[in-house]
């Protein structure tokens, strides 16, 4: 296959799909209880360096409680798959990404991400690649069929592809031009559910977002849920289950465990809790008080929570589904 | 209700109100973040009941009652048809169902190339801004994409910085010669100031109706690049009391785009 033209990005991470697999055969396959907390969770399997992946983003289904953990131990030099708003902010605000794939980072109705130019522009993030969303996202997707790549029709003529890890080569059965996206293998991936059991066995409500596909990519898998549920509750609506144990190492129950984002049909984005990290994130200084009062002087997420407030919480429940 | 037109408006309801009414019933659009959800909800409201609204991370077909804030929030699969993923999303404009895609951007040039990732050179960029997100997906696999901007000559240029997503790139043929689905592309661009369309043969952008108040030399003027300027320019109506009404009383109450 002649190869037309390659992108001038590096590869943060290599598509080792053979690797993957025996990674994957030695994960234990047995029913095994892997509740823990946010602490030993990242503690335990997330390192400097590592190349982590959270789903959904920032604002929507977001494992916000594990990443504030990430930030209140401080994981460092971490490469990032960067799809993300509040969660990616977060981290970058801390100064702990080194690396990014970088499809989509800014706060939606509020605009750019102050905290990802302060880090771009200054050059505290070492390197950026570029990617789409479908790109990024079709790369999870390669790694969870368990081929090095995917071909797709994005990212074609454009400097995204110029300033990405992809190659376009000429398609052997129609010869055209056709965009080839590697596989993306996360070291660590963090995913917020609805409910899982303590095994693992995780059900999303709503749109799935890149749950399945991320799931599939990730070496170690922590899952922070709303609620821990019996085994039983599982099987009782097995359809429902986006994300099958075997693929979890770490099941962290995290009530609010998206907060200030929403959680569909439990309850609403924080809107003054967003508004407030908007203001603060403008500054330098304003970033780092916000970090210390929410992050850094709580101890865990359920601190956090008493620090929002149970009434203010209680407001932002949504009625019965 | 009343279609009478108004004279006091914002621009930002002006940019809602046009593209609203480039949203036809029973189509399928691909909404991005911002201006396009407003003017989603606006035109199910208005003339198009069963526009199918489809968002990125898996809301297809959602009644927007209320108004989506984020593109993966619960509005955007509230009474909705389907509540899928994002790959479902991205695959089936891939295979060529969704009609339309609407988009914003830091700038545009004559070919309908936009950039939404860096202002000045990339390596030592002014503003980092957030990228592409699905918008480099939706101007390469929506049949017509339709661009919401504001005008002026910062945005409006000759060469945008990065091209984030693909209009018609360097000119006729070379979306096709880069291995994008052949026949797609810009079909639009709103701005308060112009409807603008592309030339057929040379691909470039063109005036075809003016905003309310703006002339010719108005948008020529605020525009960095030289514009194809058609036979006959016509005049965009204003947004109607209706559509005010709607957009302020219910649809934006909080005022949180308006």
């Amino acid at each position: 296959m002649e190869v037309i033209q390659s992108g001038m990005g590096t590869l943060i991470q290599q598509p080792a799909i053979n690797e993957f697999r025996e990674w994957n055969r030695q994960k234990p396959k047995a029913l095994i209880d892997k509740r823990m907390t946010e602490a030993e969770a990242v503690s335990r399997f997330i390192k400097d360096g590592d190349y982590i992946g959270t789903e959904l983003y920032g604002t929507v289904r977001c494992p916000m409680s594990l990443v504030n953990e990430i930030v209140r131990q401080g994981i460092k030099d971490l490469r990032v798959a960067g799809q993300g708003v509040l969660e990616l902010d977060m981290l970058l605000a801390a100064s702990l990404v080194k690396e990014l794939d970088l499809t989509y980072i800014g706060l939606e109705v509020y605009g750019v991400s102050n905290v990802l130019r302060r880090e771009v522009e200054s050059g505290r993030v070492k390197n950026c690649v570029e990617w789409s969303n479908a790109g990024i996202t079709w790369r999870f997707k390669a790694t969870a069929i368990g081929v090095p790549f995917i071909p797709v029709r994005s990212m074609l003529g454009t400097d995204t592809l110029k300033y990405s890890a992809a190659k376009v080569v000429e398609c052997p059965f129609t010869g055209d031009p056709i965009c080839l996206v590697p596989a993306l293998i996360l070291d660590v991936g963090l995913i917020h559910v609805h409910r899982a059991d303590k095994y693992g066995n995780a059900q999303i409500e709503g749109i799935s977002g890149f749950s399945a596909e991320l799931a599939r990519s990730s070496k170690r898998l922590l899952i922070s849920a709303e609620e821990i549920v019996d085994n039983e509750v599982i099987r009782q609506q097995p359809d429902r289950t986006i994300i099958p144990y075997y693929l979890v190492d770490a099941v962290i129950e995290a009530p609010y465990g998206s907060h200030p984002g929403e959680m569909c049909y439990n309850y609403r984005r924080d809107e003054s809790q967003i508004r407030e990290w908007v203001e603060a994130s403008k500054d330098p200084q304003t970033t780092e008080s916000y970090l210390d009062k929410y992050i850094y002087s709580v101890k865990d997420h359920q601190e956090y929570l008493e620090l929002i407030g149970s009434e203010h919480l209680e407001d932002l429940k949504l009625g019965g589904e | 209700m009343s279609h009478a037109e108004s004279q006091d408006y914002k621009p930002a309801e002006l940019l809602i109100c046009t593209a609203s009414r480039l949203m036809l019933d029973n189509t399928t659009a691909f909404i991005g973040t911002g201006i396009p959800m407003l003017a989603a909800s606006l035109a199910q409201r208005m003339h198009a009941p069963n526009l199918v609204t489809i968002f990125e991370f898996g809301g297809t077909g959602a009644l927007l009652d209320e108004l989506p804030i984020a593109v993966g929030g619960q509005s955007t699969f509230q009474r909705a048809i389907a509540a899928t993923g994002i790959c479902d999303v991205m695959e089936t404009a891939q295979r060529g169902f969704i009609e339309y895609g609407f988009l914003g951007g830091a700038q545009i040039d004559p070919f309908g190339n936009l950039n939404s990732t860096v202002i000045g050179d990339y390596r030592h960029p002014k503003v980092r801004l957030p990228g592409s997100g699905g918008g480099n997906d939706v101007g390469s696999h929506c049949w017509q994409t339709i661009a919401i901007m504001r005008h002026d000559t910062r945005r409006f240029v000759e060469e945008v910085d990065f091209i984030t997503t693909p209009g018609y790139l360097s000119g006729p043929g070379t979306r096709e010669a880069a291995g994008l689905p052949p026949d797609t592309g810009p079909f639009r661009v709103v701005s308060n100031l112009a409807v603008l369309g592309f030339h057929p043969q040379s691909k470039r952008m063109m005036l075809l109706a003016t905003q309310p108040g703006v002339s010719v030399e108005d948008v020529i003027e605020n525009t960095g690049f030289d514009l194809v300027i058609a036979e006959e320019v016509e005049s965009n109506p204003p947004p109607t009391e209706d559509e005010l009404q709607l957009l302020r009383g219910e649809i934006d109450q909080d005022g949180l785009y308006i």
